[in-house]
C-alpha cells in the first residue's frame, strides 16, 4: 500500500486514493508512424526491477496525473512531479543516479 | 488432574463466576479467564483431535502460537470456527465445541490412522492418490474431505457486525510487554503522535508472570505505574486486545482489534480492523517458547513450560499434580519452582545439559527439586493424558533408564523471538548461534518511501532474552525509534537486575541419537501431524529446499503458521542435509499474524451498502412502480416495469409496442454528460472521436464514435454543440467516468498546451426519453419551450423551460420513433417525471426499461457499446464507415485502425440474422462453416451480437458479427444450440425497421 | 422550488454523532486559472469569499469558494441563487479562458455533528482527519466512493459527494456512527 505525494495538491495520497497509469513519458504514434514504432508505443513496456518512472493519477483527489520515480524492488519513492513534461527533472535524476549507481535516464528506457 | 488452585491468579475475578459449556456439559470459570484456562480448571485436557492421524490433542500453550486447541464457538448467526482457546477471552454463556472428530472426541474413529501412520508418511497424498486418475476425483478426494477439515463454514449469514477505523500515527509500538512500554516511555513528550498496541487484555506480557522486578517494584506494580504515566501523555494511546496483524509497505499496518468477541449482545461490532499508517514502527512482540522433540511429546499433557506457569500464575489453574519439567535452558526451572511454590509436586527436572542450571539451579535444588543433568526423555507415557515418563542419556539412542510418573510435561526447548512483524515487509533474519534462534538483522530492515528503515525490533522479539537486556534494549530501541519518527526523544532509565544463567544448549532432538521408531513418535507440527522422521524422509527424497519440505509435509501448514514447529523443523531438515541452519534458511513469514475474521475484513461493506449503488433522481418512483431491476455499471435502471400479473417477457413486449404506438419514457439519466469547452475544444474532439466534431454547427446534434488507440470502439453518443467554444458530449451510461477521466488524461499528459477545459456533469441533470408518435403532443401540453419541427429539426436541441422547470430539449432519437431527450436539473428530476406522467395519461405513456430500449434500438440497426462491441471490434467492423472521418489526419485509434490486422478484408462485419422460422437465436450462438480446425472442432464463421423477439415484426431478430457478412446477403448460416440442433438464419440488413428513417424525423 | 428536491429529502440519523442531509446547495464548478484576476473576481461577486489557498475552503454552504485543484474551484451559493450567479460568473469571464458549469444538483451535501466528527470519518476514509485543520477541504475516498470533507469548527464536519450515491453514503455515515461502535 504505497504512499505517494501529490505534487499538485501536496496530499500524500494513500494508494486507494491514486489509479496507477503504467510506464511514463511514452512518446505517441500516430498516422505515418512505422509498425516498429507503433508497436513499442502501443505495447512494448519495461519491467524492470529498480528505477520505474511512472504515471499516476490522483483519481480520489485533485484529479491530476503527475509522475512518480520509484524503486520497484524496495518500493523506495525517489520523488513525484509534474505530469507537463517529456522527462524526468534533473534534480530528481540526480538523486536517483546517487541513490542508485549506474542508473540513468534514458539507459535503460 | 488439571484444576483450580484454591488461590492465586493474576488475572481472574474469583468473585465473578462465568458460566459456559464445552461439548455440551456445563462448566464454571472466572472473568479474566481464557477459555483455556477455564477448560483446564474444569480438567478438560483434551481439546480437539489432529488432522491426519485423529491423534488425542491437548492444550500445549497459554497464547496465540496454541495449535491445538481449536473450538466452534456459538450459535446460528453467531457461530465461527476455528476460535483458538487460549485467546478467547470467556463469558457468560459461551459455548464452545471441538472440532475434527467423529463421532466423539472421546472416542474418534479416524484414530486409526495413527495405526497407519507408517503407510501415511510425509507426500502420502500425493504418492497414493495420483494414481488411477479418474479415482481422485470420485473416490479419494470425496474421502478425504470427508476426513479432513478443521472447523466447520458457518451456514447463516453472519450475526455481529465489522468495521474498519484509519489511524494515522508517527510511532507505532506493536506489543504491550516490558519492551514495548520501556519504549514508549521514549516517546512521552515528544509531540509525535504514537499508538502502543497490545493483542492481550493485559498489559506487561510474561515478566510480571516470571516474578521480575523493575526498578525495584514487582513487575505487576511497574506495569501498572508505566501504563498510568504513558496514559497521561497526551500524545501517546494505548489499545489492548489489539493485534499488531501485518505490516505491509510504506508504513501501512493492518491491526486487528476485538471488541465485541467477550461482551456479546451489548451491540457492540465484533472486531475492527485497524488500518494505520505510521512514520515508524517498533515491534516488541516477544518470544515464543519451543517445544523439544521427544518421542510422544504430543500426548495430552505435554506443554510448554512457560504455558504451564502462566496457568497457575495468571490463572490460579493448576494443569497437573505432578509435573515433570525438561528443558535445555534455564528459564523452565521457573516453572518448577512456580509449581513446587503452589504446593505442587515436581518429581524432576530433566536437563539435556551436563552442566544444568546456573542461579536458577541452585533454587530449584534448594527447593527440593530433583535435578537430572544430561538427561533426555525416551517416551512418555500415556494415550489421552501423560502418565509417566521413560529418561534417556541425552547423548545416547534412548535406552530407557528410569521411569517417572508424572500427569504433566513441562517442556522447553528455547525461545524464538516473534520476528513475524519485521519479516512481512522484507527484513531479513540473521541466525543466533548463541542462542539457537533467527533474529531480525539490523543492517537489513524493511525499507520505506524514502529508503529509511521503517521497522525496528525491541526486547525479545530482538533477541533479548534476560529481563535486564530486555529493558536495557528496549530503552534504546525506544529512542531510536522516537528519531526515527521524526521526535525528540525522552531519556528512559529503566533496570532489572541482571541474572547469572548458563547457557542453552540446542537440543533438536531428544535424545541426540534417537532410533527411528523414537523418531516416529517426535511431532514437530502438532495439528497437521508432522514428525521428525517426516521431515528426514522428505529431505532423504530430495525436497532441499525449506519452502518444498513445507509444502511437501505440511510443515507449518496449520492454522498456528507453524508458530512452534517451524525452528525445530529446519533444524531437523538441516541436519538431515548435512548443512548448517542459516543455509536451510527459513519459510516465509506472511500476514496476518494470527488468522482474522472475513467480517473485520469487509468491514462496512454487506448489505446493502456492499457495493455503492448509484440511484437516479427518480429511482423511488421506478421502485414504486414494479421496476425489475437491472445493474448497469454500479447505476441500477429498470429492465422493465412490471404490471399486476405481468411476466418480465410480456411486460418488455407491452413497452416496445406502447413507445412505438403512443407514447413512452425512459429514464435516460444515467447517460454521461461531459462539458468540453475552449478555443481548442473543436480540435480537441476531433481527436478524441473518429469523425469531424468541429464542424458541427451551434444547435446541432452529431453521434460520434470513441476509440481507443488500438483502434478498438470504446465508447459512443451524442455531442450538441452548445455555443462556439462549448460542446456538450453524451457518453454511454457505464461509459461516463471512464470517458471523462480519459480526455482528463489526455489533455493533462498529452496535450497540455491545448486551451480545453472538461467538466464531468452527469450527475447534474436527470434526463427523460420522451418516446413516440404522441412525444410533441405531451411536451407541447406541458408548455414552454417551443418543440414543433421547425424550432426544433431533428438533431437539433434547445434550451428553455418546459411545464416551468429550466430544461433542454434534444432532438435525438434511439428508438427510431419521434424522440426528445429532456435534460432537467436533477434536483427537478421527479417533479418533471410525475408532470410527463400525469400530462401523458391522456396520451397513453408509459414508462420503459431498458430492454425495451434494446429491442428499439436493435429493430433499427443500431449497436450498443458492449454487445456488439467487445475491446476487440473496431468501427469498420460494424459497417460505421461514415462515422470515420477521412479528412482528419490524425485521431485517437486512426493509426491503430491501418494495423494489417484491422484491414483484413476477412474480418468478421455485422449483418442483421433473420431466422428462418422466425425464432430467437440464441444469444452469443456462433455460426459454424465448413471443414474443422486443428483440434477437430468445427470452423467458426461469425457470431450473434444481438438478439430478441421484435413485438413491432412480431419474430425473431438479431445482429451478428460475420465473415464476409455483408458480402453474403442472403446466404443462410447454421447456429448450433446447446441441446444439439441447430437454428438457421439468413443473413440480412441490420436496419429491420423504419429503412428510410421517416418516422423520427416527423 | 418547492419541485426541487434532494436525493435524501432531509433525512437525518442520530447516531453518536448527528448525520444530516444539509439539503439543497448551490455549487458552481469553475475551470481556469486561479490566480487569474477576473477569475477570483468572478467568484468573489457571487460568494463574497476571496480565492482560498490550495486545499482550503474559504466561506461556507451560503458563500463560499473551496479550492479543488490548481485550476479548479468549487463557488458555493445559496440553491435559488445558482443559475443566476452561475451566468453571471460567465458572463464576466467572457474574455477568458474559464468553464462554468452549476452542478448544484450533481452533488448530495452532508453535515455532521457531533463532538466525534473526526472518530467517524476515521472509519471511512484513508484521509488524515485526526490532522485535518478547520477549514481545509480534503478530497478523498469514502469507503467506496469519491467525496469532499472539511471541518467548520471542531465539531461540524460536511461532506460532499455525488448525487447519485447518496443513500450509500448516507448509509456508511449512520453505520460509523451508530451507539456502541465509538472507538475511542
Amino acid at each position: 500500500m504505497l504512499t505517494l505525494t501529490c505534487p499538485y495538491c501536496g496530499i500524500a495520497a494513500d494508494e486507494t486514493e491514486l489509479s496507477p497509469g503504467g510506464q511514463a513519458h511514452l512518446t505517441r504514434f500516430g498516422p505515418g508512424a512505422s509498425e516498429e514504432d507503433f508497436e513499442s508505443y502501443l505495447f512494448m513496456r519495461e519491467n524492470p526491477k529498480g528505477v520505474h518512472i511512472e504515471r499516476w493519477r490522483h483519481s480520489n483527489g485533485c484529479g491530476k496525473w503527475f509522475h512518480a520515480a520509484r524503486c520497484t524492488a524496495t518500493l523506495e519513492v525517489f520523488g513525484t512531479y509534474s505530469a507537463q513534461t517529456t522527462e524526468p527533472p534533473e534534480e530528481l535524476r540526480k538523486i536517483i543516479s546517487e541513490k542508485r549507481p549506474g542508473w540513468s535516464w534514458g539507459a535503460s528506457s | 488432574m488439571s484444576t483450580r488452585l484454591a488461590a492465586g491468579g493474576r488475572l481472574v475475578n474469583r468473585d465473578r463466576a462465568v458460566e459456559f459449556t464445552f461439548n455440551g456439559k456445563r462448566m464454571r470459570g472466572f472473568e479474566g479467564d481464557t477459555l483455556a484456562s477455564a477448560l483446564l480448571a474444569g480438567d478438560q485436557m483434551l481439546v480437539g483431535r489432529s488432522f491426519k492421524y485423529h491423534r488425542p490433542r491437548g492444550i500445549v500453550a497459554s497464547g496465540a502460537e496454541e495449535p491445538n486447541g481449536l473450538v466452534n464457538l456459538g450459535k446460528g448467526s453467531m457461530f465461527e470456527p476455528n476460535a483458538r482457546v487460549t485467546t478467547t477471552e470467556l463469558f457468560d454463556g459461551l459455548t464452545a465445541g471441538s472440532q475434527n472428530h467423529w463421532p466423539s472426541l472421546e472416542f474418534d474413529v479416524g484414530a486409526v490412522n495413527a495405526k497407519l501412520s507408517r503407510f501415511l508418511p510425509a507426500g502420502f497424498y500425493y504418492k497414493m492418490f495420483i494414481h488411477p486418475r479418474p479415482l481422485w476425483k470420485h473416490v479419494y478426494e470425496p474421502f478425504i474431505r470427508q476426513s479432513a477439515g478443521l472447523g466447520k463454514a458457518p451456514k447463516d449469514r453472519d450475526g455481529e457486525r465489522y468495521e474498519h477505523f484509519y489511524a494515522h500515527v508517527d510511532l507505532l509500538i506493536i506489543g504491550g510487554g516490558v519492551a514495548g512500554l520501556v519504549a514508549a516511555k521514549a516517546a512521552i513528550g515528544s509531540n509525535l503522535r504514537v499508538l502502543v498496541v497490545e493483542q492481550t487484555a493485559a498489559w506487561g506480557g510474561r515478566a510480571p508472570v516470571d516474578g521480575a522486578v523493575i526498578d525495584g517494584m514487582s513487575a505487576d506494580e511497574w506495569v501498572a505505574q508505566t501504563v498510568t504515566e504513558l496514559e497521561a501523555a497526551e500524545n501517546i494511546e494505548l489499545c489492548t486486545r489489539l493485534m499488531g496483524a501485518g505490516v505491509y509497505d510504506h508504513g501501512y499496518v493492518l491491526g486487528y482489534e476485538r471488541i465485541g468477541d467477550h461482551r456479546p449482545g451489548e451491540g457492540l461490532p465484533k472486531h475492527r480492523l485497524w488500518r494505520i499508517r505510521a512514520g515508524h514502527i517498533l515491534t516488541a512482540t516477544g518470544a515464543i517458547e519451543r517445544p523439544l522433540s521427544f518421542a510422544g511429546n504430543d500426548v495430552p499433557g505435554v506443554m510448554l513450560a512457560s504455558a504451564v506457569r502462566d496457568y497457575a500464575v495468571n490463572f490460579g489453574v493448576s494443569v497437573g499434580d505432578r509435573t515433570v519439567v525438561v528443558t535445555n535452558n534455564d528459564d523452565a526451572y521457573r516453572t518448577a519452582l512456580v509449581m513446587k511454590d503452589a504446593g505442587l509436586d515436581v518429581p524432576a527436572i530433566i536437563d539435556a545439559r551436563d552442566g544444568g542450571a546456573a542461579a536458577l539451579g541452585a533454587q530449584a535444588e534448594a527447593a527440593g527439586i530433583r535435578v537430572l543433568k544430561g538427561k533426555g526423555i525416551a517416551k512418555v507415557k500415556g494415550g489421552k493424558r501423560v502418565t509417566g515418563v521413560t529418561t534417556c542419556a541425552m547423548a545416547g539412542e534412548g535406552t530407557p533408564q528410569e521411569e517417572i510418573a508424572c500427569d504433566v510435561v513441562a517442556m522447553s526447548g528455547g525461545w524464538s523471538p516473534v520476528v513475524h512483524l519485521w519479516s512481512h515487509c522484507g527484513g531479513k533474519l540473521l541466525w543466533d548461534a548463541d542462542h539457537a534462534f533467527f533474529r531480525p538483522d539490523p543492517d537489513r530492515a524493511p525499507i520505506g518511501a524514502q529508503g529509511e528503515a521503517f521497522v525496528s525490533v525491541a526486547g525479545s522479539a530482538n533477541g533479548a532474552m534476560a529481563l535486564a537486556d530486555v529493558v536495557t534494549d528496549a530503552a534504546a530501541q525506544g529512542v531510536a525509534a522516537v528519531k526515527a519518527a521524526g521526535g525528540k526523544a525522552a531519556k528512559v532509565t529503566v533496570k532489572a537486575e541482571a541474572e547469572d544463567a548458563a547457557a542453552m544448549a540446542p537440543v533438536w532432538m531428544m535424545p541426540q541419537g534417537a532410533k527411528y521408531e523414537l523418531r516416529a513418535k517426535m511431532w514437530l507440527d502438532y495439528q497437521n501431524d508432522v514428525k521428525v522422521s517426516d521431515v528426514q524422509l522428505a529431505a532423504q527424497e530430495g525436497f532441499e529446499s525449506v519452502e518444498h519440505t513445507k509444502r511437501y509435509t505440511t510443515l507449518g501448514m496449520a492454522t498456528d503458521q507453524g508458530k512452534l514447529s517451524n525452528i525445530n523443523g529446519l533444524a531437523i531438515l538441516s541436519d538431515a542435509l548435512n548443512q548448517p541452519i542459516p543455509q536451510t534458511g527459513t519459510t516465509t513469514f506472511r500476514p496476518p499474524y494470527t488468522p482474522i475474521s472475513m467480517g473485520a475484513i469487509a468491514g462496512e461493506a454487506r448489505d446493502q451498502i456492499f457495493q455503492p449503488l448509484r440511484k437516479t433522481p427518480m429511482h423511488d418512483w421506478h421502485d414504486a412502480h414494479g421496476a425489475y431491476w437491472e445493474p448497469v455499471g454500479h447505476w441500477r435502471r429498470p429492465y422493465c416495469f412490471q404490471q399486476p400479473g405481468e411476466s418480465v417477457e410480456d411486460a418488455v413486449q407491452r413497452e416496445v409496442k406502447n413507445t412505438r404506438e403512443r407514447l413512452g419514457l425512459l429514464d435516460a439519466s444515467t447517460l454521461g454528460k461531459i462539458i468540453v469547452k475552449g478555443p481548442d475544444a473543436g480540435k480537441f474532439l476531433d481527436m478524441l472521436y473518429t469523425n469531424m466534431m468541429s464542424t458541427l454547427k451551434v444547435g446541432r446534434c452529431r453521434y460520434g464514435l470513441m476509440c481507443s488507440e488500438n483502434g478498438f470502439l470504446m465508447d459512443d453518443g451524442v455531442v450538441a454543440r452548445l455555443s462556439e467554444d462549448t460542446f456538450l458530449c453524451h457518453t454511454t451510461s457505464g461509459g461516463a467516468d471512464h470517458i471523462h477521466a480519459h480526455m482528463e488524461e489526455w489533455l493533462q499528459t498529452e496535450w497540455w498546451d491545448w486551451k480545453v477545459w472538461v467538466v464531468n456533469a452527469t450527475e447534474q441533470f436527470a434526463q427523460v426519453a420522451v418516446v413516440g408518435p404522441k412525444a410533441r403532443k405531451v411536451l407541447q401540453k406541458l408548455g414552454g419551450l417551443d418543440v414543433g419541427r421547425d424550432a426544433l429539426p431533428f438533431m437539433g436541441w434547445a434550451e428553455g423551460e418546459i411545464a416551468g422547470i429550466p430544461a433542454r430539449a434534444f432532438r435525438i432519437s434511439f428508438s427510431g420513433e419521434l424522440s426528445y431527450e429532456i435534460a432537467v436539473p436533477a434536483s427537478y428530476g421527479q417533479a418533471f417525471w410525475d408532470k410527463l406522467i400525469e400530462a401523458g395519461a391522456e396520451f397513453g405513456v408509459m414508462p420503459y426499461g431498458t430492454e425495451a430500449l434494446h429491442i428499439m434500438r436493435a429493430e433499427k440497426g443500431f449497436i450498443m457499446i458492449g454487445d456488439e462491441t467487445d475491446g476487440t471490434v473496431i468501427p469498420q467492423d460494424l459497417g460505421l464507415n461514415w462515422a470515420i472521418s477521412k479528412k482528419k489526419e490524425d485521431f485517437i485509434g486512426k493509426r491503430g485502425q491501418e494495423r494489417v490486422h484491422m484491414t483484413d478484408p476477412d474480418r468478421w462485419k455485422l449483418v442483421g440474422l433473420k431466422t428462418v422460422d422466425g425464432s430467437v437465436l440464441p444469444d452469443g450462438a456462433y455460426a459454424v462453416g465448413e471443414g474443422s480446425n486443428a483440434n477437430g472442432q468445427r470452423n467458426v464463421i461469425g457470431r450473434v451480437t444481438s438478439t430478441y423477439h421484435s413485438p413491432t415484426l412480431e419474430r425473431g431478430i438479431a445482429m451478428g458479427l460475420v465473415k464476409n457478412g455483408p458480402d453474403r446477403m442472403g446466404a443462410r448460416l447454421e447456429f448450433p444450440k446447446v441441446d444439439g440442433s441447430s437454428a438457421h438464419a439468413e443473413i440480412c440488413d441490420p436496419v429491420f425497421y423504419d429503412r428510410e428513417g421517416e418516422k423520427q424525423d416527423v | 422550488m418547492s419541485e426541487a428536491v434532494t436525493a435524501l429529502n432531509g433525512a437525518t440519523y442520530d447516531g453518536y454523532v448527528r448525520v444530516e442531509d444539509a439539503g439543497l446547495c448551490g455549487m458552481i464548478s469553475l475551470r481556469g486559472d486561479l490566480a487569474d484576476a477576473k477569475v477570483k473576481k468572478a467568484c468573489k461577486d457571487v460568494s463574497g469569499q476571496g480565492m482560498p489557498k490550495p486545499r482550503m475552503i474559504a466561506g461556507g454552504l451560503d458563500g463560499g469558494i473551496g479550492w479543488m485543484s490548481p485550476d479548479e474551484a468549487l463557488v458555493l451559493v445559496p440553491y435559488a441563487e445558482a443559475p443566476a450567479a452561475a451566468a453571471r460568473m460567465e458572463m464576466a469571464l467572457k474574455s477568458v479562458h474559464a468553464l462554468v458549469v452549476e452542478v448544484s444538483d450533481a452533488r448530495a451535501v452532508f453535515t455532521l455533528r457531533g463532538e466525534k466528527v473526526r472518530e467517524v470519518l476515521a472509519k471511512v476514509t484513508p484521509a488524515d482527519i485526526g490532522a485535518l485543520p478547520v477549514g481545509e477541504l480534503r478530497r478523498t475516498r469514502v469507503a467506496q466512493v469519491a467525496g469532499a470533507i472539511w471541518l467548520s469548527d471542531e465539531t461540524t464536519a460536511h461532506l460532499i459527494c455525488f448525487r447519485s450515491v447518496a443513500t450509500y453514503m448516507f448509509e456508511v455515515l449512520s453505520r460509523s456512527a451508530m451507539p456502541g461502535s465509538e472507538v475511542r
